[in-house]
């Protein structure tokens, strides 16, 4: 049954979230695009900025509508929060004796709720809880932050210019992973309940029903927002892209790609399910003690391939390759699961515009663009 | 008996000093140092002895004159690592822009008796001299770098330093991609990581200052850029610059600098 929060209510939502403990993040306009910061106040939210997005492309414009979540998504969202950009994972210290102690250094910090993550991000968000929690050895670290988070999803009512979550099934509508899953509409928003603790906030706010018209109108914007996407990914991004890169090792396009590819890594940090990481050593200058840390890395670094005084991946084409062979092919051997959501994120934070569904497109002999369906 | 500590020279060549700043910089940790190791030459500092034995040499500045190669070789002899810090000293520096110019002809311009300077046509890496053990990016560098070189050469350990592109430090301090966001051309994408992203944090575009990162793709940006609206000319500007003489940065930008404009 769902509820509806009007946006009068909007600022006893970050109240109450704030009375329960939490520190409540939401999206920002900072620097020419969405981010997520600290936010105390409606006011803060985006109204009526809408993202503009094509191939290393992103411009936020204001738009006719006055609403809060007229955008698609900025350049991260949920990652940075679970899995940090850089994080302390144990320290050492030596005493006077010479003897060794190790100690974990797990995070402190309060809860956090997340408002306004999206669908792909949410689908992400389930593919490294498979990465980082599932199996023989659970990530401590993401799994502290993974259970003092709490989400608030908003639908998308509008999908950028590099969006395909329609051809991947991971949007634009949050199925799960969330608490609470809102949809803009009319004065406010419906609110779906995901969990017990979404429903207790939700009861707490004394919100009413949402009408029929109501959910008539959020599940009209989701469906717009589904038939604006003209770009896909070949195959629906399915288990069959893996047979296809696999069988397409020698392709020519691997050599194109890789003259127009910087190396940099940027697809890789923004990608919202990446997880490589290198591992430093910050000595103190006494030599007594150590802080062990990781840092997000990726598969276009020469350290990432580096073995024992040899980089395996020394070129652009081996590292594009092996980027795109693992998040489209390989991650379903892995994770059984695409590794992409198609949140386009890769494609807008290219320096250079490489869109990998093109690029997917060109090895599968396949379009990588559909037909508006309204 | 009193334990023998490791001794370290820091020498200036030509250069503007900022690198050696690097250590004053490190402000308690400095102190913690000087404790582990004698600092027998650090002009900036206050001690002087510029022709001491030492275990780790740290120079800055490039070669520009006959009294600094010789000086050099002296200071190679004198020292069991050498480890050069700065633009100036790994890749020649903003002045080793001379070395796309007639020396001789600018004397004359500028000085009334250019017989009485005594200098090289070229400003060089100090690598171009001497063999170097290590070298340490950026103009200037930064304490942490410094700091780290020599806390690893202190542990027996060989430094090491992630030659990854700015882009990667940018995006883990979550900053605006200057160049996507605002069409703001940016070298980010093919510099040396360490500055922290500093120029992206302000929300300019990185200048190459810490010079090339490992496997560049100057091709590609040189065409970016383009699409943004730059001219050749100022292409070239940006690869030759502050690292005008690093590899794969002079040869970009001087094959935009031939290039004829239609």
């Amino acid at each position: 049954m769902p509820y509806f929060l009007a946006y009068e209510q909007f600022n006893d939502l970050i109240t109450a979230l704030t009375a329960l403990g939490y520190r409540c993040l939401g999206p920002q306009v900072e620097d020419g695009s969405i981010v997520f910061d600290d936010l105390s106040d409606a006011t803060q939210l985006p109204w009526g900025m809408r993202d503009q997005q094509k191939p290393g492309y992103y411009r936020l414009q204001k738009s006719e509508l006055n609403e809060a979540f007229a955008w698609a998504n900025g350049p991260q969202a949920i990652k940075p929060l679970l899995f940090k950009p850089k994080e302390s994972l144990w320290r050492v210290e030596r005493d006077e004796k010479g003897a060794f102690t190790f100690k974990e250094t797990l995070p402190e910090h309060k809860p956090i709720a997340l408002i306004g993550a999206r669908a792909c991000d949410l689908a992400a968000m389930a593919i490294q809880d498979k990465t980082l929690l599932q199996g023989q050895y659970v990530d401590p670290h993401y799994r502290w932050h993974r259970e003092h988070l709490l989400v608030i999803a908003v639908n998308c009512s509008y999908s950028g210019g590099n969006c395909f979550c329609v051809s991947t099934q991971t949007g634009p509508k949050a199925t799960s992973g969330y608490d609470l899953a809102l949809t803009e509409v009319q004065n406010g928003f419906v609110v779906e309940i995901g969990s017990d603790k979404g429903l207790s906030l939700i009861e707490s706010l004394h919100c009413v029903e949402a009408s029929a018209t109501k959910t008539a109108q959020a599940e009209e914007r989701s469906n717009h927002a589904a038939n604006m996407q003209t770009k896909r990914m070949p195959k629906d991004n399915s288990r069959a892209l893996r047979d296809i890169l696999m069988n397409n090792l020698d392709h020519p396009r691997w050599q194109e790609v890789a003259e127009r590819c910087l190396s940099c890594g940027n697809c890789t940090a923004v990608c919202p399910t990446c997880f490589c990481h290198h591992q430093t050593e910050y000595p103190t200058v006494d030599g007594n003690g150590s802080v062990h840390a990781r840092e997000w890395d990726s598969c276009f670094t020469e350290g990432h391939s580096a073995i024992h005084g040899q980089v395996v991946r020394d070129t652009t084409e081996k590292r594009y390759k092996q980027w795109l062979t693992h998040k489209l092919g390989t991650w379903w051997d892995q994770f059984d699961t695409s590794g992409c959501v198609g949140c386009g994120r890769c494609v807008t934070w290219c320096p250079v515009g490489i869109d990998l569904t093109e690029e997917m497109a060109a090895i599968a002999g396949e379009f990588n663009t559909k037909e508006k369906t309204s | 008996m009193e334990e023998i500590k490791p001794r370290i020279a820091i020498h200036k060549f030509t250069s503007c000093d900022g690198c050696q700043l690097a250590f004053l910089h490190l402000g308690e940790d400095l102190i913690r140092l000087a404790e582990k190791v004698d600092i027998v030459h650090f002009v900036e500092m206050g001690p002087i002895n510029p022709t001491a034995k030492v275990d780790v040499a740290y120079v800055e500045g490039s070669i520009s004159t006959p009294e600094e190669a010789k000086r050099i070789r002296e200071i190679r002899d004198n020292s069991r690592y050498l480890v050069t810090i700065g633009a100036c000293a790994t890749s020649g520096g903003i002045q080793a822009l001379r070395n796309f110019a007639d020396t001789q002809s600018w004397m004359k311009a500028i000085y009334a008796t250019p017989k009485t300077v005594s200098t090289l046509d070229t400003a060089t890496a100090i690598s171009k001299h001497v063999k170097v053990d290590y070298e340490i990016y950026g103009c200037p560098v930064n304490s942490q770098q410094v700091l780290a070189s020599l806390l690893s050469l202190l542990q027996k350990v060989t430094p090491t330093a992630r030659r990854d592109k700015v882009c990667l430090e940018c995006k883990r301090l979550g900053y605006a991609c200057v160049m996507v966001t605002k069409g703001e051309p940016c070298m980010g994408p093919i510099t040396h990581t360490g500055c922290g992203a500093l120029c992206p944090s302000l929300g300019r575009g990185c200048y190459a200052c810490y010079g090339p990162a490992e496997n560049i793709n100057t091709d590609s940006l040189t065409q970016w850029l383009s699409s943004l609206g730059l001219s050749d000319a100022e292409i070239s500007r940006h690869f030759l610059f502050i690292q005008n003489s690093a590899p794969g940065f002079k040869e970009a930008g001087l094959k935009l600098k031939k290039k004829k404009t239609p």
